[in-house]
């Protein structure tokens, strides 16, 4: 029920989810399929798509409805409007992406219990008017893309040497990575590698380490 | 009575013609295809028969056994226990839903930074899974495959838990307010996790009977349960240990998140028999 405030600038509110706040390596929010789908580039990417989209139509929905449901219950009602984008993009995956969708299209239908959407929707959604909300939703969004795929490329070319599929590599350099184990370690040293490139640029990191977030 | 001793062997009660001709053995998921018999000997045991086939035998498989002559057929299934217990077994040490499906992992890091959130947190999620699993079973099954609803199985499913949650901390605000201010905070936190999701979506996939169902749902919360308490043991230990200041935090979790995972493989060798 709050007065909308007044949104900061566009730039400001793509950038934020793609270094700053990237849902993955800093909020740490949304880590299952950042580890379950990133064996190859390709679902990364198929995944990402799917998490933008419903981001995006989420956010702009949820700002929508905001006046008009009880903030007692906007958890639920906010759970059910995710629900219903990804329902509708679990049946455009499996009906247009039939081999991909056999890889991921359990973590599809996830994507309603993904922490970073609804978070998105309670802390930006709640209080900003639809427009704002679509770039924000957007940023969040690509920031999550990008994550998966750096996550993705890395594990493809280091376990099975190929990106897309297409060999680059002739031999396979650490089979390791795309085990089950593969996947926590390589989203670790990411994470690492973020908070590296912040000391490194004379940030200083939150107390109890980066990502924190809990 | 028949069962599978091992193998390549079933042991039979009652008569049964030694030859081997006169004998079928059929999958009980393919009746049409025989399983070929090699050799019917009477065992050691009076009144009983053991039966060798060339092809390798699950003792977790139906398998349905008529011979001429006979005119009651030998169903041979595992039992119900014992199929909910390597079910449960499966689910909570072979496909551990945090090492190996990695499941449920933003609550998994959240709470494993100490050994009481972590027994509080397992113990809420184990009893909520167990009921939201098995309402979401029963609603999948008596009620969106009869009507062919099930492109609303996620809708639903959501539905399910968003208000199973909300009433159990209604009802425990109520009936125990001790119990729910110890627990209350991990209730809230189980909406966001992927694993009280993932159950039913699996049970309705794989098209479960009531009892595996019940297998899953609490074999995946006792697995979730014991992932979070083996991290926050050895989180506890590294927070007191010198972790360089890059790797502080998330990141050194994620290392050993990765070691479990890597010992969890040693349980995919398990035979649940």
């Amino acid at each position: 029920m709050s007065e909308h405030r007044a949104p900061p600038p566009v730039s400001t509110m793509l950038m934020r989810g793609l270094f700053e706040e990237n849902p993955i390596f800093r909020l740490a929010l949304s880590l299952c399929p950042a580890v379950a789908v990133t064996t190859a580039v390709k679902n990364g990417l198929m995944l990402g798509v799917a998490v933008l989209v419903v981001q995006v139509l989420s956010s702009m929905s949820g700002s929508l409805v905001k006046h008009i449901i009880n903030p007692k219950i906007r958890i639920p009602v906010f759970t059910l409007l995710i629900a219903i984008w990804v329902s509708a993009m679990d049946m455009i995956l499996a009906a247009y992406f039939a081999d991909v969708y056999q890889q991921v299209g359990l973590y599809v239908k996830l994507i309603v219990a993904f922490a970073i959407i609804i978070s998105r929707m309670e802390l930006f959604s709640m209080k900003h008017s639809v427009i704002p909300c679509f770039w924000d939703g957007l940023g969040m969004g690509l920031g999550f893309l990008i994550g998966l795929v750096l996550a993705g490329a890395f594990r493809e070319l280091l376990g099975s040497g190929s990106i897309f599929g297409i060999a680059v590599l002739p031999f396979k350099p650490l089979l390791l990575v795309v085990l089950p184990a593969g996947g926590f370690f390589t989203i670790g040293l990411i994470m690492a590698l973020f908070n590296w490139v912040d000391v490194k640029r004379g940030h200083k990191l939150p107390a109890g380490g980066g990502g924190a977030h809990g | 009575m028949a069962k599978v001793v091992s193998p390549h062997e079933i042991q039979v009660e009652g008569t049964l013609p030694t030859d081997v001709a006169s004998i079928r053995l059929v999958r009980g998921s393919d009746a049409d295809i025989p399983l070929a018999v090699v050799s019917v000997k009477p065992a050691a045991q009076p009144d009983s028969f053991t039966l060798t086939t060339s092809e390798t035998l699950n003792k977790q498989d139906h398998y349905l056994l008529t011979a001429k002559g006979v005119d009651h057929p030998w169903e041979i299934a595992p039992s119900p226990w014992a199929m909910v217990i390597s079910v449960i077994i499966g689910s909570a040490l072979i496909n551990n839903f945090v090492f190996t499906r990695y499941l449920g992992l933003c609550v998994f890091f959240g709470v494993s930074k100490n050994k009481d959130t972590a027994i509080g947190m397992g113990v809420t999620f184990t009893i909520v899974g167990l009921l939201s699993g098995m309402i979401s079973w029963a609603l999948n099954t008596f009620a969106l495959e009869p009507l062919k609803l099930e492109f609303m199985q996620i809708i639903a499913f959501i539905g399910i838990v968003a208000c199973l949650v909300q009433a159990t901390d209604l009802i425990l605000k109520k009936v125990n307010p001790v119990l729910h201010k110890k627990f209350g905070i991990y209730l809230v936190l189980i909406t966001t996790n992927c694993i009280i999701l993932a159950v039913p979506l699996l049970n309705a996939t794989s098209g479960a009977t009531f009892l595996q169902a019940l297998g899953l749902s609490l074999g995946a919360g006792l697995g979730f349960a014991l992932a979070l308490f083996l991290m926050s043991c050895a989180i506890e230990k590294v927070n007191m240990a010198p972790v360089p200041i890059v790797f502080k935090g998330l990141p050194v979790a994620f290392i050993i998140a990765g070691l479990f995972a890597l010992s969890f493989l040693g349980f995919s060798g398990l035979k649940v028999a």
